[in-house]
Parts: C-alpha cells; structure tokens; sequence
C-alpha cells in the first residue's frame, strides 16, 4: 500500500525523523484552521499541497503558497476537486513554509534484483530521481543493505558520505538516516522515500516529502495500518471484492473472468483478449483469482461480484482441476448456481466453464447434468476464450 | 537424476499437524515421496497417519533430521511463524526447504534469505509456492502428482496453476522436475538457479520457463541463458495484456513505467534464441516441437 504524503509525514514524526508541522484537511475551512496553527511556524506562509499518489502535482497547479489563513481557504479550494493525472485531490495537506538552502535525497527500498535491500542517497535531490539516475549516475549512491545487519549509525555516515553530502553535515544527515530505517524495518515497508531532503537556512536537517510503501503481507503486526487505506480509492466492486475476501481487480473490459491461481488467471485475461480481437476489440472485464480450492461459497461470492459489474455481457469459468479435481470443482459451480438464487442474484449472462485436469470427464458430466441456465462447456482454455469473447460481442 | 529432489530425497513437514500440512502430507506420501518425519514442538511424540503409514512427529528439525536422516524440510507454519521455522531449517543445516506458506511479510523473508546464504548450507525454495516434483520419483511440496508423468522436460515457474496446466498439456512427453519458485517479490531460488540446474542435470533434455509481469527476472534470466545454457528453452509470459500499475495476485506481478512489462520480457528472451509464446497452449507446442525434432 502506498502512503499518502502526509500520512508518511506522520510515520515519519512518529519515529524521530525530524519534519515541519503539518496538518490534512478535506476542507476549505479545514485548511483554514490549520493554516491559522501553522503559520507561525512557517514565519507568516503556508504551503497547500494537493495529496495524490502520483508524481508532477507541483506542475499540475497541485502545490500553493499562501500567506494568511484566507488565502490558504481559497487555494485550497482551489486544488480540492482538482484531477491529477486521473486522481481526484480529496484531501490536502498544509505545511509551514521553510526556507530552504539545499535539497538532498534518501530513500531505502526492496532491493527484487539482488534480494535484499538497497540504499540510494543524492546530495542532488529535489528533482525526479528517474531522471537523475539516467543522467547523472555518478550522483545516484546505491548502496546495498545486508537484511540481517541493516543500517548503523558507521553504515548511515557511510551512505551519506557515497551520496556526496557536505562533510559538516554527515554526521547530522547519518541521524536521520538511521530514523528513517528505523521507519523501514518497524513499519514493515518496503519503500521510504524523502525527497527533498533538506537543510533550511537556519541549518537543520529536515524531511521535507516522502513517501512510503507498506507491505500487506505484515498487516497482521500492524493494527494500524487499516486506518491507512484510502476509503477514496477503491472501486466500488474491489471494495466489495475486498469485503468477501477475494482477489479482484476491475478492468475496462466486457468478458468477466473467473480463475483459480493468479498466473492462469492472468493467463486467462491474455488468451480472452487475443480471442476478442476477431470479435470486435471484446476484452476482460476483471482479474478473479478464487485460489486453488474453488469451494461453492467462493464461486457463488466470485460470481456475486461479477454479474454486479454492469460492463458484463459474459462470463468465462476457467478452473484447471489439480488439487481440487474437477468434480468438486464442477459440485462447486452446481451448488453456487443453488447460492445464488437463494440470495436473488440472478445469472444475467451467459457462462462458459472450462475444466480440465484431474477428473476433468466426471466435472463436465456433473455440470452437464445439471442443465444449468445460461452455462455452456469448452474443453480447452483458447476455445472458452474464443466463445466467451463471442458471446460477449453479440451481448452488446 | 531430476534437480534437486530425487527418490532418494527424505522429507520432513514443519506445520505438519496442521490442517495444510497434514492434507498435504498424505498427498505427498500418496505420490510416492518418502516423508519420514514432522515437526511440531508441541505434539512432539505423537504421530501423523497418512496413507498407512505413521510419521513420527519431531520437537525440531535438528532432532528430526538426527532421527531419520532426513535432507529436505517442506514448510506450512503460518506467516507469523514462518521466519522462525526456516531460520530453525537452516540452523539444522538441511540441504533444502521448500516454503509453501503464503502471506509471509517481506522483511522476514529477505532476512531468513539472507540467513540461508550466510549459512551456506541451505537451498530455499518459495516462499508462496507450491514446491518441486520429480515426477516418479518425489514430490515435495502441493503440487498435485496425478497430472503428469516421468520425462525430460524441466519446468520452472512463477505460479501455481500454470505450472499444473503445463504439466498437463505436455504429460505425454512428461518433465524431469517441475519447480515452482514463487511469486513474491523475495524468492529462495530464481528462474537462473533451475535454469542452472536444469542445464547441468542429464536427465533434462529442455525446458520451460514460466514467467509473468512485474521485476526483472526473465531479463536476467535472458542473459543468463545467452551465456551459459545450451539446452534448448521455450518461454511463457503470463500479463501481455495486463494494465499497468494494478498488482494481480503474486505481489511481484505488478507492471509499473515500461520496465517488467511482458513485451519487455519477450524481447529479452527472443534475443537469445528462447522461443516465447503468447498462451499456454502454443507454449506446448513449442515446447512438442522441440521434443519431436530431438
């Protein structure tokens, strides 16, 4: 899960890292009141930052000025509502203005490559660290972090020195570094990020952005992170997809995928809209994944929230039968369709099933029997896909 | 020979008194694998029926590996627990630990990772996987026995049900062994290490390789190939057509910018001479025709 700005800031302060005050609000009125606590701090200025999780907010008019507590009223009123890149600002966070003398960068990160984790530092930040890292690599430190060692204060001074910072500032720069793993390690992230990184005219060191990425994995350590997550975001269907436990993605297609496993349901979705290129440009209206057991109660939710989605016109049921065989798979389907009209959902759409692997002839005499309304049988995954791409067209 | 897991191979189950480990072990034994033993601290004494056979339940692995001589341990422990019971593995120095569990956080792995190489003595396989068959000979992990058969194709994959539909499309040619590595971004053995082995095993004559969206590790892999592997290999990439930035399922299988995009990946493979297909079934084709032109 990625953190908005200021809810890094609040981990950040949470863990020592020095940073300015700040406050969110939802409202023009909100970030007036914050303003009036936090001008004087920024010496008679606040700074409106939009809070999008997406970068060039500053060049999209998402980062103002103001300097009394009405003007911060009207700009953020200005920024609330506004579209980022396809993200709508709901909330924006106010910060003192800080004098800012130089701007350096830091972030630690999972390392996928190399498998551990890795240090980057910049006495050049403030920029677009893409950006730096192909046209200035010398001015990009990577320093690789053991995952047992991690960061000490020597490997802190060390990081910051590689990184280019100036020589009286190591020491006080190092601090923060240690913090800011800190930040890493007790939060479970997989990113941290501070950009800029700065030091003010009056010689501190301070975080003055960043951004921090938690791993869902560790949710079960961390009570806390659920109140983190962004009630804005989710689609109305994921968020419900969410609620029954089930992991869906909504896409703009109009063939509704079920699977069992993510990499053949992602397998699913390329063979779907390679089919639907003969029909019309059909394409995939989700990622399901219902995981390899494919029990009636997580065919029927899966199938619930699929029929919700109003850009359906079919539905294609591809489940490869290996621990679960298939005719418990296909009893699984019999007993969703039985599920489904208890709670008066209605099967809308047609249904192509595909079963195949173990006990693959009894699932699909099990499910021919059944005569269940609207669902039809292919043997193969590119078939099903080809019929449901079919059915999806002529459902238009 | 087959890589790594040989009928030869010994295996313990930590978590086995569990609901998971417990249905699998039965899976397994069915298959033919020869689990000697299980480790629960708690219900050390006591026994385990699966398919007849009784499996004495240990209180570790050292005292597991002591009674039965056992060489690989395949782990179901819950996601809290889990960092303990691989670091309690490689402690024990034992040659291979299959992590089945799914959901472990990635500070965990990255450091019990990190505890197997320092150690030197312990392969990792996982987390979130579904473990390695030589089929015929062993099987150590989830992955169901009865899809396929003994042959000379090696497998490597990210994901658990691709893996199932290719061990099924090409079970008439059958597979030396078949290694699901795991689709979190932290893994104990790469697409590289099987590629390796792979290409060093007599048995294997080529090989599939399973990818999908996200990092970078069919490019590596790619240059890998291009040096050191001359066995021919036939690739897939699941998520052409995947949008980007949408995580779908593997926590590694998220597209972000243009890098770990399956367009990325094919290029990368094709330039090395690896056949790339666009779905399952033309991958066993490819895969048919390798086999038939031997």
């Amino acid at each position: 899960m990625d953190l908005f700005e200021y809810q890094a800031r609040d981990l950040f302060e949470k863990h020592g890292v020095p940073v300015l005050g700040g406050a969110v609000a939802e409202t023009p009125e909100e970030a007036r009141s914050a303003a009036e606590r936090l001008l004087p701090e920024g010496g008679g200025k606040v700074v409106v930052k939009a809070q999008v999780k997406t970068g060039g907010r500053g060049k999209a008019g998402g980062v103002k000025l103001a300097s009394s507590a009405e003007e911060a009223e009207q700009v953020a009123a200005q920024i609330l509502g506004m579209d980022i890149k396809g993200h709508t600002v709901h909330r924006v966070m106010l910060a003192p203005a800080a004098e800012i003398a130089e701007e350096y960068y830091f972030s630690v990160l999972l390392d996928r490559a190399n498998r551990t984790y890795l240090a980057m530092a910049s006495r050049e930040g403030g920029v677009e660290i893409e950006k730096l890292a192909v046209e200035k690599p010398e001015a990009l430190a990577r320093v690789g972090v053991d995952a047992i060692e991690g960061i000490d204060e020597a490997r802190a001074r060390d990081i910051a020195a590689q990184g280019g910072f100036p020589a009286d500032l190591i020491e006080e720069v190092a601090a923060v570094i240690v913090k800011l793993w800190g930040v890493f390690v007790a939060e479970d992230a997989t990113l941290v990020e501070v950009n800029p990184l700065v030091r003010t005219g009056d010689g501190r060191v301070i975080a003055l952005d960043g951004k921090v990425t938690l791993d869902g994995n560790a949710d079960f350590r961390h009570a806390d992170h659920a109140t983190l997550e962004d009630s804005h975001a989710a689609d109305p269907l994921e968020a419900k997809a969410k609620e029954k436990d089930l992991n869906y993605v909504k896409l703009d297609g109009s063939v509704g995928v079920i699977g069992n496993g993510a990499g053949l349901v992602m397998s699913t979705l390329d063979v779907v809209a390679y089919a639907g290129e003969a029909h019309g440009g059909v394409k995939p209206a989700n990622f399901l994944d219902i995981g390899g057991g494919a029990s009636a109660e997580v065919m029927a939710n899966g199938l619930e929230i699929i029929l919700g989605d109003p850009d359906v016109r079919s539905v294609f049921v591809n489940v490869f039968g290996g621990i679960t065989a298939c005719d418990a798979v296909a009893n699984g389907i019999v007993q969703a369709f039985g599920l489904l009209e208890e709670r008066g959902d209605e099967i809308s759409h047609p249904l192509v099933v595909r079963l195949d692997g173990n006990n693959a002839d009894e699932g699909r005499r099990i499910l021919t029997e059944a005569q269940l309304p609207l669902l039809e049988q292919v043997d193969t995954m590119d078939g099903a896909a080809q019929r449901a791409a079919e059915l999806a067209a002529a459902g238009r | 020979m087959a890589i790594w897991l040989t009928e030869r191979s010994k295996i313990i189950v930590q978590g086995i008194t569990g609901s998971e480990g417990t249905k699998h072990t039965r899976r397994m034994v069915a298959s033919g694998a020869s689990v000697v033993g299980g480790v629960n601290p708690r219900k050390a004494g006591t026994v385990v029926e699966a398919e007849g056979a009784s499996i004495p339940v240990f209180a570790s692995v050292g005292e597991a590996m002591k009674e039965t001589g056992a060489d690989t341990t395949v782990v179901f422990v819950p996601p809290a627990f889990a960092k303990d019971a691989v670091v309690e593995a490689v402690d024990a120095q034992i040659p291979l630990a299959v992590v089945i569990t799914e959901g472990i956080p990635v500070h965990d792995t990255a450091s019990f990772f990190q505890y197997a190489i320092n150690s030197g003595a312990t392969r990792i396989i996982g987390p979130n996987c579904p473990g390695l068959i030589s089929p015929g000979k062993s099987n150590a992990g989830i992955i169901p026995a009865d899809i396929t058969q003994a042959g000379r194709i090696g497998l490597v994959s990210k994901s658990g049900t691709l893996t199932y539909q290719m061990m099924y499309e090409l079970r008439d040619i059958g597979f030396s062994t078949c290694v699901g590595i795991g689709g979190d971004p932290v893994i104990g053995t790469t697409h590289i290490d099987c590629l390796a082995a792979f290409q060093a095993d007599d048995e294997t004559q080529a090989m599939v390789m399973i990818g999908e969206i996200g990092g970078d590790a069919e490019e590596r892999a790619a240059a890998y190939i291009k040096d050191n592997v001359t066995k021919p290999v036939v690739g897939y990439v699941a998520g052409f057509t995947a949008p980007e930035g949408k995580t779908m399922g593997h926590a590694g299988a998220i597209v972000s910018g243009s890098s770990g995009t399956a367009a990325a990946k094919q290029e990368a493979l094709e330039a090395v001479g690896v056949k790339v297909a666009k779905t399952p079934s033309e991958t066993a084709r490819l895969m048919r025709e390798v086999m038939t032109s031997r």
